[in-house]
């Protein structure tokens, strides 16, 4: 298994260095690799429906919990299974889609890493390896959404995107880690037998609070729904690959696989169903009013994962099971009515289905599964997998525990239906209908890579729609039994007899059919709902981002202003801070004169030359003469070394002061002309900070020179340095034995320092000898 | 500032002060030294050189860029740490030879660990202060 997560990656490697080969005549390869995977996992789909799975450990970080470590079971199986199924699908199709772009490895290497990642996240079973696969999702989907890096609108988007999941992300971690903590391990599997532990913690709510930031901004869930319209940049298969069984249903990958730890709880299920809901009406109407069709399949996959969300937090055995069968019916027909959108789009240039219409007369195949596609997207009886899964939908909310609320549950899905059968015809159907525009009459089929797969999943959800037992056998059950936690007992089945759940049937395919006819978006009507946009959660959080910035430029106006006294002025005035709190915490010092010893005349005249330097340095207006004076000091300090009996330092303090004066006096020859600039209210001001970091420094030696010194280190050093690194001198030991890692990266650090100095002289040279 | 004293003094300074500052190498272990400030005198020797003969004298002594001198250092100080590992030890373990060696004395891995630190510094100084002062002249010029 692991190999099946990292192949992606490994290939993705593979692609920088021979990405040109790729690119031409072995091309046909990157498709065969979701291919081999999906044979992978469906050979495994008869021992998952028998109820067991598969566990997998590799070490990886034992010492922090992160391992490599692997589950297979209904939930990871179906979503492994969607993910290199209709992964496959779409390696064909964009295969066929970008041929002859000049970016085409590139692109492959990006969807193989998202492959990937998104198959590391359902697989996992240590909550940290998820996070990780979870965030390389994000980035992945980021190169992907601005794959047209030429286009701003694209980039926007794709940072957009990055910015809300990456903020989610940072949610979701500190809910695992927390988490982790309260059970004592990060295994999912065995966070399972910890459920009642985390249940009556009091963090119980902060945890799902973050776990489902984490989860509504990764699944577009409202108010982060904004991302997902945004991300209809990206090249159409990515679009089809990313929403529709990918990227934003990891995040209801998520909330099914915490479930059963963290699930059936009052909190848990109100904020998923208030939460769903809402997002479910709010989209569904959306959809009504775009006209592009990449837009209304994007809002109707919105609606879609509000459905699911939910459905999740209704959570009853009925509600799981349903859930599990969306998953699929919506990954089948999104796919689908995506990748006929992509052809359109290739074909005609235009998405806008106010200017489509009657290519069935020239794409007669695509029309084929565009309408079976919107057919299941409207639960068409009898014929179709949506139909089954719309039952479904409508038998958990009418069989809702609390009596009360049935109805309001079971009108809200109702309308949402109604308003994506809408959506699924205007996408589906509208464009293939009706008189055929003169100027598409040239239009013509693509190659066969890209109409068939749509084709096949299209058809798939009609095989599944008739024979529904064969998708509940293999696929569906064995999830919805894994989130419930033990056998739901569901069969599925398409006739159920005349009931409620038929009549709302027929009601919502009626009503989305009546609305279909009547609604005719256009684009004063989308001008109209625009308006609305200033109350909007996209304009918030946006206005939120650019206040950061605001803040951020003022910070820097302050802050970082560029001069170097405003640096240095800020820094000591802060450790002044720092240094007067700590000093007056920690009491009194007590200081007996007695124990002084007094100073002898070589200190006496040391100090005096120092002091004198000093009033050089401060007085003088000459640069050159400053920079010698504070030579001077330089070695004033290093006779006190010597003094105090440490020769080291002094031979370090000498060579090193030497080397400043040299490199201050080289410097100084490029400095502009000096001028004055002080006026008398700074210089008080300096004086005065200067002189009170004097004070406190003094006051912080007396306090040390009073305080009992723990003498525990230097006593380990002195003892052992002999002993263990044959050294007599414990300075040198430590520096290059004890701690010699630490020099390794003193040296490194120094030589950045030199290339710093050596590139920014070196290239501003290259840049004037340009001109 | 081209002062025949200076030169003809350097002239003699040069080796001596590289002389001296392998010796604080060399001693570093069991008296006051070390590669840092070893590799801090036998820079300054390079540059009182460069300020008796001008820089681009010193830099054709050198024959190469002092900015060379930076991935050999790290690189010798590299195989100081990783070479334990050869030996089945964890990095950083001190190996040293059982016999002292005429003059220099006991010689372990931590030696050169301390040459690589030494040649670091001394690359790393001089390539701040040469680069600085050459382009100082190319804009003189």
């Amino acid at each position: 298994m692991l190999l099946a997560v990292l192949s992606g990656l490994i290939f993705s490697i593979v692609l920088v260095f021979f990405g040109r080969a790729f690119k031409a005549k072995w091309s046909i390869l990157i498709p065969i690799l979701p291919t081999i995977l999906v044979i992978y996992f469906a050979q495994m789909i008869p021992t998952i429906s028998s109820g067991k799975g598969f566990l997998q450990h590799y070490d990886w970080v034992p010492s922090l919990g992160i391992n490599f470590e692997f589950q297979l079971d209904g939930l990871s199986s179906l979503f492994a299974l969607l993910i290199t199924g209709i992964g496959s699908c779409i390696f064909f199709y964009g295969r066929a889609y970008l041929k002859g772009h000049p970016y085409f490895d590139r692109f492959f290497g990006y969807l193989l890493l998202f492959m990937s990642a998104m198959l590391g996240v359902v697989l996992s079973n240590n909550i940290l390896l998820l996070f990780i696969f979870w965030e390389l999702t994000s980035i992945s989907s980021f190169f992907l959404i601005g794959f047209n890096n030429d286009s701003a609108d694209s980039r926007k988007s794709a940072i957009t995107a990055l910015s809300i999941t990456g903020i989610g992300g940072f949610f979701l971690l500190l809910a695992l880690v927390l988490m982790g903590n309260i059970a004592g391990t990060y295994t999912i599997t065995e966070l399972i037998q910890h459920r009642d532990t985390i249940l009556n913690h009091q963090f119980y709510p902060l945890i799902i609070g973050l776990l489902f930031i984490g989860a509504f901004t990764k699944s577009a869930q409202f108010p982060f729904h904004f991302w997902l319209p945004g991300a209809m940049k990206a090249p159409t298969p990515v679009s089809a690959y990313l929403h529709s069984a990918t990227m934003v249903k990891a995040g209801i990958y998520l909330l099914a696989r915490f479930t059963p730890i963290l699930g059936n709880h009052t909190y848990w299920n109100t904020t998923l169903m208030v939460v769903g809901g809402i997002t479910m009406l709010y989209a569904a109407i959306h959809s009504l009013f775009r006209i592009d069709m990449k837009a209304i399949l994007a809002y109707s996959t919105i609606s879609a994962l509000g459905i699911l969300t939910f459905l999740l937090g209704v959570g009853t055995k009925e509600a799981v099971v349903a859930a599990c069968v969306f998953i699929v019916v919506h990954a089948l027909y999104k796919a689908t009515l995506f990748m006929v959108t992509g052809i359109v789009d290739h074909e005609t240039h235009t998405r806008d289905i106010t200017v489509l219409g009657g290519l069935r007369k020239v794409l007669f195949p695509v029309a084929i599964a565009a309408f079976l596609a919107a057919l299941s997207s409207a639960g068409f009886p009898f014929l179709t997998f949506g139909f089954v899964g719309k039952d479904l939908i409508y038998e958990a909310t009418l069989h809702y525990t609390n009596a009360d609320w049935t109805w309001i549950l079971t009108g809200a899905t109702v309308a949402t239906n109604i308003a994506l059968v809408s959506a699924g015809f205007m996408a589906g159907i509208k464009p293939f209908v009706g008189p055929l525009p003169e100027k598409f009459e040239k239009v013509h089929l693509p190659y066969k890579a890209m109409w068939i797969p749509p084709l096949i999943l299209a058809i798939l959800g009609v095989f599944f729609g008739v024979l529904p037992a064969i998708a509940g056998d293999y696929f569906t059950t064995a999830a919805s039994n894994t989130i419930w936690g033990m056998n739901t007992e569901s069969y599925l089945k398409v006739w159920h007899g005349f009931n409620t759940v038929f009549t709302l049937s027929v009601v919502t395919l009626l009503g989305g059919t009546l609305i279909y006819a009547i609604n005719k978006p256009s684009l004063a009507k989308l001008a109209r709902i625009e308006k609305l946009n200033s109350i909007s959660p996209q304009r918030i959080i946006t206005g939120f981002a650019n206040d950061i910035v605001r803040v951020g430029h003022w910070y820097t106006g302050i802050f970082h202003n560029g001069y170097l006294r405003s640096y240095h002025f800020k820094i000591i005035l802060f450790a002044e801070a720092l240094l007067a709190y700590r000093l007056w915490m920690s009491g009194p010092i007590s200081l007996d004169m007695w124990d002084l010893t007094y100073p002898d005349l070589y200190e006496v005249a040391v100090i005096f030359i120092l002091i004198g330097a000093l009033y050089l340095v401060v007085s003088t207006a000459s640069r050159l003469t400053a920079v010698v004076a504070m030579s001077v000091i330089g070695y004033c300090i290093c006779l006190i070394f010597v003094i105090y009996s440490a020769p080291d330092l002094a031979m370090t303090q000498f060579t090193i002061d030497t080397l400043t004066t040299v490199l201050f006096v080289l410097v100084l020859y490029k400095l502009p002309p000096f001028i004055n600039m002080t006026n008398r209210g700074i210089m008080v001001r300096d004086a005065i900070v200067a002189t009170g970091f004097g004070i406190i420094l003094s006051l912080v030696a007396l306090k040390v020179w009073s305080e009992p010194i723990s003498t525990e280190i230097s006593d380990f050093y002195g003892e052992n340095a002999y002993l263990l690194a044959k050294g007599k001198n414990v300075v040198n030991v430590i520096l290059v034995d004890f701690r010699g890692i630490d020099t390794m990266f003193e040296t490194v650090v120094l030589s950045i320092a030199a290339l710093g100095v050596y590139s920014l002289i070196r290239l501003r040279l290259k840049s004037s000898e340009k001109e | 500032m081209k002062s025949p004293i200076l030169q003809s003094a350097t002239k003699y300074l040069l080796p001596i002060l590289l002389l001296f500052s392998f010796f604080l190498l060399l001693r570093g272990h069991y008296y006051p030294g070390g590669g840092f400030v070893g590799g801090l005198v036998a820079s300054i020797a390079f540059v009182l050189h460069s300020f008796a003969n001008g820089t681009e004298a010193t830099m054709k002594i050198l024959k190469r860029k002092p900015l060379s001198l930076i991935p050999i250092g790290l690189g010798v100080s590299a195989i100081s740490v990783t070479l334990p590992l050869l030996f089945g030890y964890p990095p950083m373990t001190g190996l040293w030879f059982e016999e002292p060696i005429p003059f220099i004395g006991m010689i372990g891995s931590s030696l050169f660990f301390d040459l690589g630190v030494y040649l670091v510094v001394i690359g790393v100084v001089l390539t701040i202060l040469f680069t600085i002062s050459l382009n100082n002249l190319e804009e003189k010029n």
